[in-house]
């Protein structure tokens, strides 16, 4: 493999190519806070609160450490005012649908005000951290996500979650960093004894939304 | 997963014209998008069984499947209508009192937008904007424009739809 030299928080550092400017930063020691990342799983790039500042040549950007590739002579800013800046306005938005957790204790480091936006409490961030792992780590695919946009939300396939999820026992849970998925699974598990099919999603309260979205009709 | 979870027996004749369509891609999961639209022009919308035999001939995991079945607004999991009207609530046809029409359109049909009549009659959607905005407020009965229609002109059309 080809090595690349570049810099970060002005310290010079070796890896090889290929490796993200996360994983470059943390073998060398600097943290930089992340949601969605696990170094069990593929990238997803998703809650962006790993993004720093790159500058190659003369135009400084910003992009997200856990999925760009270092390459030489890049000088990357963890810590700069414009990073720390984004990074609390993302905790502030999340914390408008999640605000327990990871989400609340990286609020309180970054120092984020709680009422800044509107709440509405789904408890969750969409970072697939339960999806993929339960894709890619246990293969299993028992959970997926749903809709797009604003409706996007995480469910449970009942077809599989009832075969997969008591012998797996929900190692998924302790992924959630909104701290909220296993008390939603807990009141939901009952459910699993019924014989129609129904899909469980972890916004609860969109549960009848979804049935109508997915029912069939007899 | 098992063959009897997915492909209940009464519902096996409604599985040919499935397997005709899945033959026709051969089986190919890159043309799941192509083959979930063809399964939808001959049913309507995408039953639960069918995505999921889907996902096992494909050999596609179902979360992909839903994923993207719900991710594209021109995929229904639930039934439609025999006849889906569509009324354009793009910016032109609002400002030519789209709304009204939409009003008069959702009191004849009984429905209001995104719903299915009971007897599987109409479906009625409100879409974006349609491409003629010159003709507007648009109405859409199955695949034919409409220019403005008029009460009267909407019940005779309606009647018309089986």
């Amino acid at each position: 493999m080809k090595k690349v030299s570049l810099t970060i928080d002005g310290k010079e550092i070796n890896v090889e190519e290929q490796t993200t400017l996360l994983q470059a930063a943390r073998a060398a020691g600097i943290q930089i806070p992340t949601l969605c990342h696990d170094d069990r799983l593929a990238p997803h790039g998703s809650c962006r609160l790993c993004s720093v500042e790159i500058t190659s040549g003369k135009k400084a950007r910003i992009v997200a450490s856990c999925v760009y590739p270092a390459a030489n002579g890049l000088v990357v800013e963890t810590k700069s005012p414009r990073v720390v800046k984004i990074r609390k306005v993302i905790l502030e938005l999340l914390q408008a649908s999640s605000p327990k957790g990871r989400v609340e204790e990286l609020g309180r480091i970054y120092g984020t005000s709680t009422d800044k936006f509107e709440k509405e409490l789904t408890f969750c961030i969409l970072c697939g951290l339960c999806v993929r792992y339960c894709s890619e780590v246990k293969k299993a695919d028992a959970l997926g996500f749903i809709g797009r946009g604003i409706e996007k939300q995480v469910v449970f396939f009942p077809e599989i979650a009832l075969k997969s999820c008591p012998a797996c026992e929900g190692q998924c849970f302790s992924l959630c960093p909104t701290g909220i998925l296993p008390n939603k699974f807990a009141r939901s598990v009952p459910s699993f004894g019924r014989s129609q099919p129904t899909v469980f999603p972890v916004r609860l309260w969109d549960e009848e939304n979804f049935l109508n979205l997915t029912r069939n009709i007899e | 997963m098992s063959q009897g979870l997915a492909m209940p027996k009464e519902e096996a004749t409604l599985f040919i014209k499935v397997k005709e369509i899945c033959a026709k891609h051969q089986g190919k999961s890159s043309a799941l998008i192509q083959i979930m639209l063809e399964i939808q022009e001959e049913f309507n919308w995408l039953p639960r069984e069918i995505l999921l035999w889907l996902s096992e001939k494909l050999n596609m995991p179902l979360n992909r499947v839903y994923d993207i079945a719900t991710f594209y607004k021109v995929f229904s999991l639930i039934p439609r209508g025999r006849n889906l009207v569509k009324v354009c609530t793009g910016t032109a046809c609002h400002v030519r009192k789209a709304p009204v029409m939409l009003r008069r359109v959702t009191q004849l049909l009984g429905i209001n937008p995104g719903e299915t009549s009971s007897d599987l009659r109409f479906t009625l959607e409100t879409v974006g904007c349609l491409g003629c905005c010159a003709l507007g407020p648009v109405v859409v009965i199955n695949d034919e424009y409409y220019s403005n229609p008029t009460t009267s002109e909407l019940e005779k059309l309606f009647k018309e739809c089986q």
